[in-house]
């Protein structure tokens, strides 16, 4: 938001440094005291190449109101040194309001940074750090940086306790308020004060995800690493042995996939974490867990593909091979979370619809929302978990006998007097083998029915706002989108936010219907093929007229240019 | 492959057990290769198996009623043969989707002749009397069967050399 | 039948399902069914409580023919599934069927890690040397100058030799075995199911369609000169020098199988929730 130094709602904030300057560590602390002090905030990070060491950048936005999103441009840009930052330019937008502080013994702002017209000032991070035993410079940084958005003091160092080893605190928070002290003499982007609020959270997408899996009863898991899905199967191996499940490591994602659908199979809601070259993988035995109506779950962290890509960046372009990237007609479950803290509720959803459709589920996360870590409204789940429609013995059991739901009773392994095999040959009722073209089309029928009935209410979508303009989005597009709804409502321009979290089965109906009235619509995505629009046009049968702004990751949207195209559109319209 | 002998059991009963077992076992492998013809379409020599089987299971029937068993007897060890399998039991592996009648029961034949070895050798042996004296009778009994089935195999068609031959190439399935 | 196997409370019969075979008749396959099925009822174990896993191919067929829990997946992919299987349901025996293209060619890396993780698995392999299900291909274990469309003169490529690959990585209980003696594959199959951790049970079992010269192979096996032995030494010297036709038990090891982290007592998943809350250490 653009408002004036000491009415601020919202302040973004880079801390910059190379390997060894702590600028991660000061960036969750300044996190978690923004968090302590009542605001919201998400924290990002960039890094060069190298493994270990090198440039590196936290990103924060601290605001007086609920966003997950980027805001248009870097507030403030501190810099512990300048070796090689500027290579984050493009991640790092200033502007004439903006304030770019250095170390005088660090040397020139690098040219990228200064031709942006912003003010430039000097705190001697390092000179400050080492007057104080044990001090360092990233600790003053951060005090300088909680003085410049107006902190309470207080709050910095409550966190400071809390995150804070022994060893170090004293010296950390010397280093803090010596560094507070300083911002009095810069200029102030001073938030406006807010209030602690009860039931909030400081988590990462990731971290939700995997809550919410367990959440909904999923009990066992396999995971084969891969940035930035990563911290989503590290955070489970304690937690999910707390609840009483087991984690596997596979061997590879061919293995963690097959392992899911093993344990599900044997009565265990089962799910695995990849990103896009793990999905691509797997897509062969999702496929058997869509014929032989297996229930699974797997969430994609999707990253800047094709192939190995950019590993650490976010895209929307897996949803292509989300929707479509299974042989045959396979169909299954996408959804997508479209905050961070739907994380947890859409893959808590996920396990839900899986494990009552007997059907693969994919949630396409993506590494912005899993490797961001932010303040959130403690997400509310369902408090039961579903129960797998199971068979009970019989002599003339049909696993995979023609309902009219499509679903059919899941024998459990250990039961007595329902025996089958699961099979992704095509098979007949009683699960075995045919290639009668009669029982592949009530089977591929019974399969499509399952989603086809399948009930969402309103949890499709997340639907704001009136207008005869709307943006159609998902995913991580959500957040700017809606702040650039806010900003337009401001000028007195009504429009809607349609963010679709269930994308197959797709729900044309339901679409037409949060469009009602709707004469144009701009959908947005972070892809360079427009997969959501083309998917929109081809599943949805949009009646409006129907405008794209897209392109490919890595940088995040920032509200202004979803405001900019909302502008182009009415423009035209006039 | 051929493995030890197992040390030889004294009692009558154990004898008749064994014989029985031989007998059962023939009576399922004939069935299993009937029903294995049939879904492939052969049915002559499903037929052919099923008769077998039939035969086989008079014999053992017999054995039922001569040891006044109301039911299967007890084992009182898991025994090996001197064959792979039991001697009266066809293997797996002589089947073939086109063969014809004579050559199940050239099968048979071979089944019969090693089940009159196994009974001589005992019969011969130094087993207690009552034991070397059934097997002498089930010796003469395999004997007839032997004798029968060369009979039968006079009176079906002897298949011609290029019986396996099959213009069309194998189906490619999964 | 009723078989005078008075130990099982079940029949090999009662382990058999009424779906019948697709197998050539003469299939070496045939065998191995009856002495799985002869092997379940040795154990005295229930159809129910017992799940057969397997990929793709005439071999990996089996699981339907049982009157199991049978887990027909995708190529090359039965050692995972059955690894999660197992992992979530200890409770259960978990057979695993495959052949050699299966196994050791689509699959192979993931009986490198089955055999290392020791899972409490028996893997039945059932080696024809040759993908039979695909028309005849060679396969990892095919003869180097065994001719075929695929590979006209051969593929020049020396076999692939499971037993001492399993060995090197880990495989608790190592034998081979010949489909042409049923019971003698039953007993070495009930042996691999009682053997704690990853058992494997490669068996030569010939495909009489693509490879009717293996119709001899009954002639080639005989039972291996020497017992088991637990020594990982010995065992490698003797597979190495192994020509591919001794049965029985060659390696029986004595590694602790797998073992999955377990909680004595279960928290409800919302307690998971403290990690996140934004309260004071302590608090
Ligand atoms: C992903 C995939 N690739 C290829 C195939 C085709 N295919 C089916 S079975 C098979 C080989 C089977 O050989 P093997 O495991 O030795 O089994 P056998 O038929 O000899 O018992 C192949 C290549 C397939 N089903 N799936
Ligand atoms: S093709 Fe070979 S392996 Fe397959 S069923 Fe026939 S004989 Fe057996
Ligand atoms: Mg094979």
């Amino acid at each position: 938001m653009h408002d004036t130094a000491a009415s601020r709602d919202s302040v973004s904030l880079a801390l910059a440094g190379s390997g060894g300057a702590g600028v991660m560590t000061a960036g969750n602390l300044l996190l978690e005291a923004a968090a302590l002090a009542g605001y919201c905030a998400i924290m990002t990070r960039t890094s060069g190449p190298q493994i270990r060491g090198g440039e590196a950048a936290a990103m924060l936005r601290i605001a007086t109101f609920p966003t997950d999103g980027q805001d248009d441009r870097v507030d403030v840009l501190a810099a512990i040194d300048w070796q090689n930052v500027q290579r984050f330019a493009a991640e790092l937008p200033l502007a004439a309001g903006s304030v770019i502080l250095g170390d005088p013994e660090q040397g020139q702002v690098p040219e990228v940074f200064a031709r942006s017209g912003a003010q430039q000032a000097q705190v001697p991070l390092r000179k400050l750090a080492k007057g104080i035993a044990d001090g360092w410079p990233n600790m003053v940084a951060l005090g300088v940086l909680a003085g410049l958005v107006g902190l309470p003091a207080e709050a910095l160092e409550r966190a400071l306790r809390r995150s804070m080893k022994k060893k170090g605190l004293e010296a950390g928070l010397a280093a803090a308020k010596l560094g507070m002290a300083q911002a009095a003499g810069l200029p102030s982007y001073a938030l406006r004060p807010a209030q602690p609020r009860a039931g909030q959270w400081l988590v990462t997408g990731n971290e939700a995800a995997g809550y919410g899996a367990l959440h909904a009863g999923v009990r066992f898991v396999a995971a084969y690493p891969i940035t930035p899905a990563t911290e989503l199967l590290e955070w489970l191996p304690p937690a999910i042995v707390k609840v009483g499940g087991a984690m596997v490591q596979a061997e590879d994602e061919l293995a963690s996939i097959n392992m899911i659908l093993g344990a599900s199979y044997g009565g265990v809601p089962s799910l695995t974490a990849t990103s896009g070259p793990g999905l691509a993988l797997m897509t062969e035995s999702i496929g058997l867990g869509v014929a032989a109506e297996i229930p699974i779950v797997v969430v994609d962290v999707m990253r800047t593909g094709p192939s190995t890509g950019i590993a650490t960046k976010a895209e929307q372009a897996d949803l292509n091979i989300a929707l479509y990237g299974m042989h045959g007609d396979a169909p299954h479950v996408v959804l997508a979370p479209n905050s961070l803290a739907d994380c947890a509720n859409a893959t808590a959803w996920a396990v839900q619809i899986a494990e009552s459709l007997q059907v693969p589920a994919i949630v396409l996360s993506d590494q912005y929302f899993g490797q961001a870590r932010g303040v959130v409204e403690a997400p509310v789940l369902p408090q039961t978990i579903f129960p797998r429609n199971r068979a009970t013995g019989s002599d003339t059991y049909k696993r995979y006998a023609i309902t009219e739901s499509g679903v059919s009773p899941m024998a459990i392994p250990g039961t007595r007097g329902t025996t089958y095999t699961a099979d992704g040959l095509e098979h007949n009722e009683r699960g075995l083998p045919s290639s009668q073209a009669a029982d592949h089309l009530a089977q591929v029928e019974k399969r499509a029915r399952k989603l086809a009935q399948f009930d969402p209410g309103e949890d499709w979508a997340t639907v704001e706002g009136e207008g005869d303009t709307a943006i159609l989005t998902f995913g991580s597009c959500t957040g700017p989108a809606r702040e650039a709804l806010a900003r337009a409502r401001a000028d007195g321009a009504q429009a809607r936010l349609v963010s679709v979290r269930l994308l197959s089965p797709a729900q044309p109906e339901r679409l037409k219907r949060a469009l009602q009235g709707v004469k144009r619509v701009l959908v947005v995505e972070q892809n360079h093929g427009g997969q959501f629009l083309r998917y929109l046009r081809a599943d949805c049968e949009l009646q409006c007229e129907t405008h794209s702004l897209r392109r490919p990751g890595p940088l995040p949207f920032r509200p202004a240019e979803i405001l900019a195209a909302l502008g182009r559109l009415r423009r035209r319209a006039a | 492959m051929t493995r030890k002998r197992p040390q030889p059991k004294g009692a009558y009963a154990d004898f008749m057990a064994r014989a029985y077992a031989m007998e059962l076992e023939a009576v399922e492998r004939y069935a299993q290769f009937a029903e294995q013809l049939d879904s492939h379409n052969n049915r002559d020599v499903a037929e052919m198996f099923r008769k077998l089987s039939k035969v086989e299971a008079l014999h053992a029937k017999r054995i039922l009623e001569e040891m006044g068993w109301p039911s299967v007897p007890a084992l009182p060890v898991a025994f090996a043969w001197e064959t792979p399998e039991a001697p009266e039991t066809a293997p797996f592996e002589s089947l073939h989707y086109l063969m014809q009648p004579w050559h199940a029961l050239e099968i048979a034949l071979q089944c019969e002749v090693q089940a009159q070895r196994y009974f001589e050798e005992i019969a011969a042996g130094k087993a207690p009397k009552q034991v070397r004296e059934a097997a002498a009778e089930m010796a003469e009994e395999e004997r007839e069967h032997v004798k029968l089935i060369r009979d039968w195999m006079k009176k079906v068609p002897k298949p011609p050399a290029d019986w396996d031959r099959d213009p069309d190439p194998p189906r490619m399935s999964e | 039948m009723n078989a005078p196997l008075q130990a099982a409370p079940l029949t090999a019969k009662e382990f058999k399902s009424d779906y019948k075979p697709v197998w050539c008749p003469g299939c070496g396959d045939y065998s191995v069914l009856a002495a799985v099925t002869k092997a379940l009822a040795n154990l005295a174990l229930r159809p129910e409580n017992v799940a057969v896993v397997s990929g793709i191919g005439c071999s990996s067929r089996i699981p339907a023919y049982t009157s199991c829990y049978g887990f027909h997946g995708v190529h090359g992919r039965s050692l995972p599934a059955a690894t999660g299987l197992k992992v979530a349901r200890p409770d259960l025996t978990v057979l695993v069927a495959s052949g050699d293209g299966d196994g050791y060619s689509i699959g192979g890396n993931h009986f490198l890690h089955a055999c290392r993780r020791n899972i409490d698995l028996t893997y039945i392999v059932m080696d024809n040397h040759v993908y039979g299900m695909t028309k005849g291909q060679p396969s990892p274990t095919t003869e180097p100058d065994w001719s075929s469309k695929l590979a006209p003169g051969g593929t020049g490529l020396r076999e692939f030799h499971p037993l001492v690959i399993a060995l090197a990585s880990g495989a608790n209980f190592i034998a081979r075995a010949f489909s042409g003696d049923p019971n003698g594959t039953a007993a070495l199959i009930e042996q691999a199911v009682r053997h704690p951790g990853f058992s494997f049970v490669e068996v030569l079992s010939p495909c009489v369609t693509f490879r009717p010269e293996q119709r001899a192979w009954k002639e080639r096996a005989r039972p291996a000169p020497v017992g088991p032995t637990d020594d990982p030494a010995r065992a490698a010297r003797r597979l190495m020098t192994d020509d591919g036709f001794n049965i029985g038990v060659l390696y029986q090891g004595k590694r602790a199988p797998y073992g999955v982290p377990v909680a004595a007592k279960h928290a409800a998943p919302e307690s998971l929730a403290a990690g996140f809350a934004l309260k004071e250490v302590g608090a």
